[in-house]
C-alpha cells in the first residue's frame, strides 16, 4: 500500500526510493479525514437503527391523574416540543392572528393580543347587536392561549359567563373525575352550572395531553361529555343506538374525534347553562336549526330588531363532515398535525395550526403539486367564500336596518313575525359560515350553499317587510 | 544539507509510511465495518426491503406491499433501467444522493422524485405494457405526452 522497504539489492537504499515524507504526511492526514467521515457516518446510521428500534423511553410514570404538560413532555419530547409552539402567532390570508403589543392593566396583564375581528368588520357588531360578542371578539389565537384569551376577554365585563365555557377552555378531564366523585359525566353537569369564576379555580391548564391520550397506552380518547353525548345523539338519529365513542370509533375517526370535541357548534341549555351539541336531527345547519326551534332556544334577543336570534359557535366538525375531505377519510390530524419526521422517527406534528402554513407536510402528502399551487387551490376557495360571506353580511345589515327602522315606525310584533323569523335564519346561516375556522375550506360547496341560503332568507326578510301578504320560501 | 545523516531521513521515511499504511488501514477498517453493519451488500441485490433499509422509504415500501405491484415488479423494476450497465449507473447515483441527503436531512419532506427518475419509471411503465400504451400513447396537442403514472399513482405504491 505504502512505499516499498526493500528495494533491489543492486540500487542504493535511501529516502529517494520511499514516497517523500511531504506525500506520505498527505496520505496519512487524507486517511484520518476519511476515517473520521465514514465514523461519523457511521454513528449516524447507528443512531438512526436505535431510532427505528425504541420510540420512546419512559423516564417518568403517567398516570389518570397527572395533568401537568411538561411530564408527559419527558417521555414525549418530540410531542411536547410541538405542542409548546402552539404560542406561535402567524397570520393565514384570511385566519390566523399576527401578535399586537398592548399595554399591560390590572384587569387584563396580557402584553400581546390578536387583532378585533369587530374593528376588521363593523358589520359583526350589528349582527351580535346585544350580545357580549359585540363588546369584544378577536382572531382567535393558538391552543396555548385558550385559558387566558377567555379569562381576559371583555365578554365576561358584560355577561356572566357560566363553567361551561370552560369544558373546551381548559384541561378538564381531572377536575371533572375530581368534582364528580370519579363520575366525568357528573364533574361535567357540576362545573357547567357554576360561575365561570368559580369554575376557574378548580382549573390548572390549558388543554394537555391527558385530555385527548390514555397515559398507559397513549391511545386516543373523547373525554369531553359535551361530545360523548352529542355524537350519542347524532349516531341515534341516523339508527345507530347505544353509541360509545370510546367503544365503537375506528382509529382514524378517533384522529378527527378528539378534534370534534371542542371545534363545534354548541348551546347552554336552561338555568343551569348545561352544555349541549345540538346534534339530534344531523349535523347540517338546517337541522342544527330545526332543534333550536324545536325546543325555543334564542341565545339572545337583538338589540335592534327585538328577533330572537342565535350564535353560531366554530362549528368546524360539522362543516368538515360536509365536505370531501371527510368524504375521502381524511381526519382532522391528517392535515393539522401532519407526520413529521425527526431521524428515523415518525411523529405527529403537536403544533396543531393552519395546514396553510404547513403545505408540504399538509397537502403534498396526498396531492403531487407545488406547494405555490396548493396554497392559491385553498386561497381560491377561501376568497370566493369570502366574497359571497361579504355580500351575506350586507344583506343582513339590511335587514336589520328595515326591521330597526318599520319598528320604529311603530309595526307591531305581529306584523314583524316573519321578517324576524326570516333574520333568525338568515343570521344563524351565515354566522355558521364566519364563524367557523376556515373560510369555507373544510366543505367549500357546503359554505357557498349555507351564504346563499342565508343572502336570499334576508332579502325574503326585506320583502316581507314591504309586502305583508307575501309568503316566504324556506328550504328545509 | 550534507549535516543531516541519510540514516534519520530513512527512519523518519519508515515511520511516516508505517503512519499512512495505519491511516489507510484505519480507513479502510472503519468503511469495511461500516458497509457491512449498513447491510451495504444488500443494495446491489434486488431485494425491496432493502430500499426500506435506512427509514426513509418506509411508506413507500408500505404501500408497495399492499399495492396492485408487488407481485409483479419489485422497486427496481420501477425504479432502475432495464440493462446491467444503466441499473448499477443508477443505483451508484442514487445510492449516493440518497445517502447524503438521509445523513444531512437536506431534502424535501415529503420526498419528491426527481425528474431524472420520474423519466425512468415512465419508461419502465412503457416497456412493460408496451402493448397497451402503443395504443393509447402519442402526441397530445403541441407535442404534449400522456404520463402514466400521473392517473396510475396508486399502481406502485398503494395510497
Amino acid at each position: 500500500m505504502t512505499g516499498d522497504p526493500t528495494p533491489p539489492a543492486t540500487e542504493p537504499a535511501g529516502p529517494a526510493r520511499i514516497a517523500s515524507p511531504r506525500i506520505l504526511a498527505v496520505v496519512a492526514v487524507a486517511a484520518a479525514g476519511v476515517t473520521l467521515a465514514v465514523a461519523a457516518l457511521l454513528v449516524n446510521i447507528f443512531e438512526r437503527k436505535q431510532e427505528a428500534r425504541s420510540t420512546f423511553v419512559r423516564v417518568v410514570a403517567l398516570d389518570d391523574t397527572t395533568q401537568d404538560p411538561a411530564r408527559w413532555g419527558e417521555d414525549f419530547p418530540q410531542e411536547y416540543d410541538g405542542y409548546r409552539r402552539t404560542v406561535d402567532m402567524v397570520r393565514t390570508r384570511f385566519g390566523g392572528s399576527e401578535a399586537l403589543p398592548r399595554v399591560p392593566t390590572a384587569a387584563d396583564p396580557r402584553d400581546t393580543v390578536s387583532p378585533s375581528r369587530l374593528d376588521a368588520d363593523p358589520r359583526l357588531r350589528t349582527m351580535w347587536a346585544g350580545y357580549a360578542f359585540a363588546r369584544d371578539f378577536r382572531e382567535e389565537r393558538g391552543h396555548a392561549y385558550m385559558l387566558e384569551d377567555q379569562l381576559y376577554t371583555e365578554r365576561q365585563a358584560v355577561a356572566q359567563q357560566p363553567g361551561s365555557c370552560l369544558q373546551c377552555h381548559a384541561s378538564v378531564y381531572v377536575p371533572y373525575l375530581r368534582a364528580g366523585g370519579g363520575d366525568l359525566v357528573r364533574g361535567f353537569r357540576l362545573l357547567n352550572a357554576m360561575h365561570y369564576q368559580d369554575a376557574r379555580r378548580l382549573v390548572q391548564y390549558p388543554v394537555s395531553c391527558i385530555d385527548c391520550h390514555e397515559p398507559s397506552t397513549m391511545q386516543l380518547r373523547v373525554t369531553r361529555p359535551g361530545f360523548i353525548l352529542g355524537i350519542r345523539a347524532f349516531k341515534a338519529s341516523q339508527g345507530i343506538r347505544d353509541y360509545d365513542v370510546n367503544r365503537d370509533a375506528t382509529r382514524q375517526e378517533m384522529r378527527s374525534f378528539v378534534c370534534g370535541q371542542c371545534h363545534v357548534e354548541y348551546y347552554f341549555q336552561g338555568p343551569e347553562k348545561q352544555l349541549v351539541y345540538p346534534w339530534f336531527n344531523g349535523l347540517r345547519v338546517e337541522q342544527i336549526l330545526a332543534y333550536y326551534d324545536s325546543v325555543g332556544q334564542n341565545d339572545w334577543v337583538h338589540a335592534l330588531t327585538g328577533a330572537g336570534v342565535l350564535k353560531a359557535q366554530h362549528p368546524e366538525f360539522e362543516m368538515w363532515n360536509q365536505g370531501i375531505h371527510a368524504r375521502s377519510g381524511v381526519a382532522c390530524a391528517d392535515c393539522h398535525m401532519p407526520y413529521l419526521r425527526v431521524g428515523a422517527m415518525k411523529v405527529s406534528d403537536h403544533h396543531v395550526r393552519s395546514p396553510l402554513l404547513n403545505v408540504n407536510r399538509s397537502c403534498q402528502t396526498c396531492h403531487r403539486f407545488s406547494e405555490e399551487e396548493l396554497l392559491a387551490r385553498a386561497e381560491a376557495i377561501q376568497e370566493r367564500v369570502f366574497r359571497l360571506r361579504n355580500q351575506a353580511m350586507d344583506a343582513l345589515v339590511g335587514l336589520i336596518g328595515d326591521i330597526e327602522s318599520a319598528r320604529h315606525s311603530g309595526r307591531g310584533d305581529a306584523d314583524l313575525a316573519t321578517p324576524r323569523s326570516l333574520q333568525r335564519r338568515a343570521q344563524f346561516y351565515l354566522d355558521f359560515v364566519e364563524a367557523e375556522n376556515s373560510t369555507g375550506f373544510h366543505a367549500p360547496q357546503e359554505a357557498q350553499r349555507i351564504l346563499a341560503e342565508a343572502v336570499n332568507y334576508a332579502r325574503q326578510g326585506q320583502i316581507a317587510l314591504r309586502d305583508r301578504s307575501f309568503r316566504p320560501s324556506v328550504a328545509r | 544539507m550534507p549535516a543531516i545523516p541519510r540514516g534519520t531521513g530513512a527512519v523518519s521515511g519508515t515511520v511516516l509510511s508505517l503512519l499512512a499504511a495505519g491511516a489507510i488501514g484505519a480507513a479502510a477498517g472503519t468503511g469495511g465495518f461500516t458497509f457491512v453493519y449498513a447491510r451495504g451488500a444488500s443494495y446491489l441485490g434486488h431485494d425491496a426491503a432493502a430500499c426500506a433499509n435506512c427509514h426513509i422509504m418506509q411508506e413507500q415500501y408500505a404501500g408497495w406491499l399492499k399495492g396492485s405491484h408487488r407481485s409483479a415488479a419489485v422497486c427496481n423494476d420501477c425504479h432502475t433501467p432495464a440493462g446491467f450497465l444503466g441499473k448499477y449507473a443508477v443505483k451508484g447515483l442514487n445510492g449516493f444522493r440518497h445517502s447524503f441527503a438521509f445523513t444531512t436531512g437536506w431534502f424535501h419532506e415529503p420526498i419528491q422524485i426527481t425528474a431524472f427518475n420520474r423519466g425512468i419509471t415512465e419508461r419502465r411503465c412503457r416497456e412493460c405494457h408496451a402493448d397497451i400504451v402503443d395504443q393509447v400513447a402519442g402526441p397530445h396537442g403541441r407535442g404534449e405526452t400522456v404520463s402514466c403514472i400521473r392517473c396510475h399513482a396508486s399502481a406502485g405504491h398503494l395510497q
